[in-house]
């Protein structure tokens, strides 16, 4: 490190030590100020929206009038989202706890390569994949009347809440599982070795080993999944007609039948307060994961 | 009694069956409807197969190449963008000291954190004032916020998994700042450069929310285009174009660990 042209640019450094940072702030500028012309201008409108009246003056009413007509709404998303947050959550940990501890390669290796498929699939095709599989005359129906698991006159259409569970964890769960699996993978087999040579089992090694120290995974996974839930507007519109529906169905509904903002946005406030709760453990969990970096 | 002993072979072969039908039952729904020509209820199987509605989907002046071709460019200038505007960014999170870093970077994080359909709403509202709702620049901006914040977490995470010594190697040699980012730290942080190009053209090729707000009914993409289609009824065409849009998805899917290494998405989100 002596050389001597290290020592010129040490002899520089007192003069240069300002502009560095500023030239840092200044390759960060552009995309900053992209981020809050796109993002912080907008979240600022809907905040505000939602608390003014036509005429300019600060209201409660749309928030009062947005509990009234869609608080069955509210809950039917509530219901939805967690719904499919357990089921996600139960399924990514069965496959991925397989993954990391099973037995049978070939079955690993299978898995492995299963389950991962609809990851970057598009919400919109989601959407019409589950509205045709899951309709009454969909392929769920006819296999489940084929194989003689269900009387063809019980066949009905599941284009209802369990539809939006079932599409969600199908498009979710492999999302999910590729955190949760990566975590799993890097915890130090010598734990799990260990336990095995105590005598547990594989189920117990899963939970009581493996789970608990890939949990942040888990954790980062299933909030990215409640955000997406509750963001995306494609799969709602083309799975539930009628009410009650997902908030952001609602939302579309008020702009594009009504231009009605102030309703829209206060329905938006809703949908922020739900995932607060959820963003503060996500905070939490970057700030123990910085401490203890 | 271990879970092994429990799953035998065949009740292992069961249970990775039935995965497979969740995971490719589905689609293979869908491949049958792009490829049907008659299908009545109580029909199980289509009655009558052929291409006579991918001849309808893709005849000239049908709108569905103008809606491709909408897609691609919308997706490719919204990677253009977002790079441009998240490889330098990348670069000084990863490597400058700046002031308030922590700040810049939940900044980068919340639109993830956030449900985006408000943001959507108010983005056209804003637009509309502007004169860029309907229009290409509004969607491709539009498409830009979601793919910026991707591309500066996987740019982030790239530049500061790229090796320091070598560049200051480089450096004590006598080559110039600019010379040892373009000889040794682009090459080396270009896997995950390349994988976070590929996360905002997938994201844009999903995206629907912001074009269904700021574009319609001016730009078409495919994915509002799959949406008409299902909607009015007409599941073939809807089917056709979801086949298509499935390309790029799966294409990615099936190569994206060779660009994402666990050594840069260990570091996402840093």
């Amino acid at each position: 490190m002596t050389t001597s042209s290290s020592q010129v640019h040490s002899l520089a450094v007192p003069n240069r030590r300002l502009p560095r940072i500023s030239l840092g702030m200044l390759l960060v500028l552009p995309a900053l100020t992209a981020i809050l012309l796109l993002y912080a201008l907008p979240l600022a409108r809907s905040l505000v929206t939602a608390f003014r009246d036509s005429s300019g003056a600060w209201t409660t009413d749309h928030v009062v009038r947005a509990f009234s007509l869609y608080g069955r709404d509210m809950l039917f998303s509530v219901g939805v989202v967690s719904v499919s947050l357990a089921l996600i959550a139960a399924i990514s940990i069965a496959i991925s706890g397989y993954l990391v501890l099973g037995a049978t390669p070939w079955a690993v290796r299978l898995l492995r390569w299963l389950y991962r498929w609809p990851l970057f699939i598009p919400f919109v095709v989601t959407g019409q994949i589950a509205r045709s599989f899951l309709a009454t005359n969909g392929m769920m129906n006819n296999v489940l009347v084929e194989t003689g698991l269900m009387a063809s006159s019980s066949a009905q259409s599941f284009l209802d809440w369990r539809g939006l569970v079932l599409t969600f964890a199908w498009k979710q769960v492999p999302f999910v599982t590729l955190l949760l699996a990566g975590a799993m993978a890097a915890v130090d087999r010598s734990h799990i070795e260990a336990a095995r040579n105590a005598g547990a089992n594989r189920l117990r090694c899963l939970f009581e080993i493996v789970l608990p120290q890939a949990a942040p995974s888990l954790w980062v996974g299933l909030i990215l999944s409640l955000v997406a839930m509750l963001s995306v507007l494609s799969v709602p519109m083309m799975l539930i007609s009628g009410n009650p529906t997902m908030m952001t169905a609602m939302m579309a509904h008020r702009i594009t039948y009504y231009g009605d903002y102030g309703i829209a946005n206060a329905l938006g406030l809703f949908s922020y307060a739900l995932t607060a709760v959820t963003a503060w453990v996500y905070l939490r969990l970057t700030l123990r994961r910085e401490a203890t970096a | 009694m271990t879970i092994s002993k429990l799953l035998t072979p065949l009740g292992l072969g069961v249970v990775l069956g039935l995965v497979a039908f969740i995971v490719f039952g589905p689609l293979l729904n869908l491949v049958m409807w792009a490829f049907a020509e008659q299908w009545f209820y109580p029909n199980r199987l289509p009655t009558g197969w052929g291409f006579s509605f991918w001849e309808r989907v893709f005849r000239p002046r049908a709108g569905a190449w103008t809606s491709l071709f909408n897609t691609v460019l919308v997706a490719c200038s919204a990677v253009l963008l977002s790079m441009a505007l998240a490889i330098p960014a990348g670069y000084a999170l990863a490597r400058q000291a700046l002031p308030a870093r922590s700040v810049i970077m939940l900044l980068f994080l919340l639109p993830q954190a956030f449900p985006n359909l408000p943001i959507f709403v108010n983005i056209a509202a804003i637009f509309y004032q502007w004169g860029l709702n309907g229009t290409l620049v509004g969607v491709v901006l539009v498409h830009s916020l979601p793919g910026l914040v991707y591309a500066v977490w996987i740019t982030t995470a790239a530049f500061s998994a790229v090796d320091r010594s070598l560049e200051e190697a480089a450096r004590n040699l006598g080559a110039s700042p600019l010379r040892s980012f373009t000889d040794i730290t682009l090459p080396q942080a270009l896997p995950g450069l390349l994988a976070a190009s590929i996360f905002v053209f997938l994201d844009s090729i999903d995206e629907f929310t912001g074009t269904f707000f700021v574009g319609a009914p001016e730009i078409t993409t495919l994915p509002l285009l799959m949406f008409n289609a299902s909607m009015g009824g007409n599941y073939q065409v809807a089917a056709i174009t979801a086949l298509i849009l499935l390309i790029p998805s799966v294409g990615f899917m099936l190569v994206i660990e060779r660009f994402l290494k666990a050594d840069v998405l260990a570091r996402v989100g840093r």
